[in-house]
């Protein structure tokens, strides 16, 4: 079965269900069930969030050195530069975040503006 | 005790849940959310060219709201691929909010919480809204906070559900120069927000690892790199608490 097995209306809202609603929500309702038995102050709870953080931190780093679309031409070093450029504007500059945004898009704009 | 019944300052004005819930909705002006909204618009570009119709691709963004399962699924179609093969796929992309949700959990539940409340209120959690909500639930009293978050949730992904109807309607074009800024936003704000939010050290410790794990783990196992980075660098993390536990007790 594939997305264009059936011609029915409502196959693609079937498909989205099956294949992309359910082994999403899957994983977030045993996040509820693991949550609810880890206590507020427990070890289990530090290791949980480690975990958690450290996979956003993968996130983080996924959509700076490996990006989809237009942002993939670009030089990795280059992104990577404007990322670290914004980081240091955060710490530096009294730890606002608009900072850092603002910072990383001057930076990547105007490299961007020089390769190519 | 004749002081008991005095109010404090914040018995004086109590905050009704209707309100907690408006302080969450109000967030969709937070800067967070607005770069979340860019990035849909991004979303709404892909979609339209892979040739998913506009009431598909807002149907996928409220039913899985989350942006790299909903860019798997529709390569997966793109791909010819089967049900099956689809799902897994998704599924490998979606696993990472299982631990994220089970650490959201704790700082979302209030003494009677229900557990289907928190069933229905999980499915709002990907990675905006955990940041949002790691940093600002510890500001909400206990009993509000599933009111505050369902505001919160429940606002950001159906303003973005509209925001991609639109956008694929209009089929908005942008210079690809801007399309590369709108991109670069969401890394930028989650790398110093996460950081901001971090209430201890263990938490920088998880971050530097994932970020510094992260090349090495896709380049040895692409398909699992984000799982993996998430146990690996959990596990860099636990063993740096213990070591402060310890020289700490000593």
């Amino acid at each position: 079965m594939t997305w264009q097995s059936l011609t029915d209306w409502w196959w693609p809202y079937l498909f989205i269900l099956l294949a992309g609603w359910l082994p999403t929500d899957m994983w977030r309702f045993i996040g509820v069930f693991i949550g609810g038995r880890v206590r507020e102050d427990s070890q289990a709870l530090v290791a949980v969030r480690a975990v958690a953080t450290a996979l956003v931190a993968g996130v983080i780093a996924q959509l700076i050195l490996y990006p989809s679309g237009v942002l993939a031409d670009s030089p990795v070093i280059l992104r990577v530069g404007a990322a670290a450029a914004g980081f240091l504007a955060y710490v530096t500059l009294g730890r606002r975040v608009i900072i850092s945004v603002i910072v990383g898009e001057i930076v990547l704009l105007a490299g961007l503006q020089l390769t190519s | 005790m004749a002081d008991s019944g005095t109010p404090t300052h914040q018995d004086e004005y109590p905050r009704t849940r209707a309100s907690w819930f408006f302080s969450g909705v109000w967030l969709i002006t937070s800067i967070p959310a607005l770069i979340l909204i860019t990035a849909h618009v991004g979303f709404a570009g892909f979609a339209s060219e892979s040739g998913v119709s506009l009431l598909q691709a807002t149907f996928m963004v409220a039913a899985i709201w989350a942006l790299p399962a909903n860019i798997v699924l529709i390569g997966a179609i793109a791909g010819g691929y089967s049900l099956v093969g689809a799902g897994i796929a998704v599924g490998l992309s979606s696993i990472r909010l299982m631990p994220m949700v089970a650490a959201f959990v704790p700082e979302l539940r209030g003494p009677k919480t229900r557990k289907i409340t928190l069933l229905l209120l999980s499915h709002f959690i990907a990675v905006t809204a955990w940041v949002i909500g790691m940093e600002r639930l510890q500001h909400v009293p206990r009993d509000m906070r599933t009111a505050y978050f369902a505001g919160l949730g429940i606002t950001l992904t159906l303003t973005n559900t509209l925001v991609v109807a639109i956008v694929y309607f209009l089929s908005a074009d942008f210079p690809p120069m801007v399309f590369a800024a709108l991109f670069f936003l969401t890394p930028m704000y989650f790398l110093t927000s996460l950081w901001g939010s971090a209430r201890d050290k263990s938490i920088h410790v998880a971050m530097v690892s994932g970020l510094l794990l992260f090349p090495l783990i896709h380049w040895i196992a692409p398909a699992y790199d984000l799982l993996l980075t998430g146990v690996a660098g959990g596990a860099v993390t636990m063993v740096y608490v213990h070591l402060v536990n310890r020289s700490r007790a000593s």
